[in-house]
């Protein structure tokens, strides 16, 4: 099975194209977000506020990077669990986002979200951290940089490998995958 | 009285940081490579494949496999012979770490606070157990404990009359809720009996035997391989994306209980299973 390549900021054509256990690589930018970035980007929306970058057609990645050694553009770069981001996620899919970038379950709001707003959620291997750093070409801090490694970065990445896990269909392939392999 | 000085063990912890973020332990990347023997999964295969790719950047280019560098967690096995001199064990150990996370340019991922939640900045403290034990020896295990799994990690105060069926169900109903978020293949890290916090801290220590190593105790190096088998029936596979490599291993440790108690905690470990010994 071959990877599609894809790039952001991602089209409905590309979303409608791509389906829940297809392997993609991604290109283009991407901007890495976790948990206490999200936590204050939503404090942000609720005072009616704009956000440090504008979420509309891009994607997010769920992502706190170690340190750049010297020479380094990132360190080590792979997916968070996403499952800590699902409080936050409808309202920024509400907002335009298109597609998120982790590892781990999302809850069924998060799917009915990405099916409402035809979005896509992809998973990268979860700690293959130095690997994928290699597909990130350039980062730059956007906002929160206090917030040390979960500040908000944007990065611009070149064939970043991932796996589709929810589409703009409604299939989840942890559902399916487990389904196809468990025996009873 | 043999004496152990302070800035031996920073040092010693300093070097054992970075090494278990770069170094993929032995063990772990020859479970990688004969899953990839038995994995039917297409897209599962090729999950080890990165992994096995991933470990050796990361030895190669001395770089985290994960940037999870994780929390520094360390079991001490302190001589009752042995004499730290020029300063405390744990001050020594945070020391280390310190200068290991800070040198090794590892992410720094605790919060000093569980509720204010603002960033150490030096991954410090350290999780530290000792066990005293006879002879002169100190001998400090370490290791770096990702979020994503320790969190997929549960305790279960079972009724005795659960008997064994109770134990296994609640092992693999953890497994089972860990799915994709643990980050799979996993390592199934289990404490049965003691009490409440020595079933947890026996499930713990079991992570720290290498993969494969079995217990030396018949009927629990059995229950093992039993668990093993059923996880792996579950389905989920490398990073849950379905498959038959769910877990590289289960390790079991036990203890006995209160005749009203029968505790069962479960400690899961990702792929990534990070752990170093030295001996001082």
């Amino acid at each position: 099975m071959s990877a599609k390549h894809i790039s952001t900021p991602l089209t409905d054509d590309v979303i409608q194209s791509l389906r829940a256990g297809d392997r993609v690589l991604i290109s283009g930018i991407v901007y890495a977000a976790r948990d206490a970035a999200h936590k204050r980007m939503i404090e942000l929306l609720d005072k009616g506020e704009t956000l440090p970058f504008d979420v509309q057609g891009q994607v997010i990645y769920y992502v706190g990077p170690t340190p750049a050694k010297p020479g380094q553009v990132i360190g080590s770069a792979g997916p968070t669990t996403s499952g800590r981001m699902d409080k936050y996620a409808p309202k920024l899919l509400d907002l335009g986002l298109k597609g998120m970038i982790g590892k781990g379950y999302r809850n069924q709001e998060v799917k009915e979200s990405i099916v409402k707003n035809q979005a896509i959620y992809f998973a990268s291997v979860g700690g293959s951290g130095a690997l994928l750093a290699k597909a990130i070409k350039t980062q730059e801090i956007v906002a929160y940089e206090d917030l040390g490694p979960e500040a908000i970065r944007k990065l611009t990445v070149e064939n970043f490998p991932a796996v589709v896990i929810n589409d703009s269909f409604g299939n989840d392939l942890y559902m399916e995958g487990t389904e196809k392999y468990r025996q009873d | 009285m043999r004496e152990v000085h302070y800035q031996e063990i920073v040092e010693k912890v300093a070097d054992m940081c970075q090494r278990a973020n770069y170094d993929l332990g032995e063990d772990v990347v020859n479970a990688f490579k004969n899953a990839l023997q038995t994995e039917v999964s297409e897209t599962g295969k090729d999950v080890l494949l990165q992994l096995i790719e991933n470990a050796e950047i990361a030895a190669t280019e001395r770089v985290p496999m994960c940037q999870d560098t994780g929390y520094a967690v360390f079991i001490v096995e302190l001589g009752q012979d042995c004499h730290i001199t020029g300063g405390s064990l744990y001050d020594a150990i945070n020391d280390g770490v310190r200068k290991g996370y800070g040198e090794g340019y590892l992410r720094n991922s605790i919060v000093g606070h569980p509720l204010e939640r603002v960033n150490t900045g030096d991954n410090t403290p350290a999780v530290v157990h000792v066990e005293m034990v006879p002879g002169d020896k100190l001998t400090i295990h370490m290791t770096a404990k990702g979020g994503g799994s320790e969190n997929m990690s549960a305790l279960k105060m079972l009724k005795p009359s659960d008997g064994l069926q109770g134990v296994k169900d609640f092992i693999l109903e953890t497994v089972k809720q860990a799915g994709p978020n643990a980050c799979p293949p996993i390592i199934v890290g289990v404490g049965i009996g003691g009490t409440f916090e020595k079933a947890a801290y026996l499930a713990k220590k079991s992570l720290f035997r290498p993969i494969g190593e079995r217990s030396s105790r018949p009927e629990i190096a059995a229950l093992e391989v039993e668990l093993m088998e059923l996880s792996n029936k579950l389905g989920i596979g490398p990073q849950g994306m379905g498959g038959r490599t769910t877990a590289l291993d289960v390790k079991i440790e036990i203890y006995p209980c209160h005749i009203a108690s029968l505790p069962v905690a479960v400690n899961i470990n990702c792929h990534a299973s990070r752990h170093k010994e030295v001996v001082l």
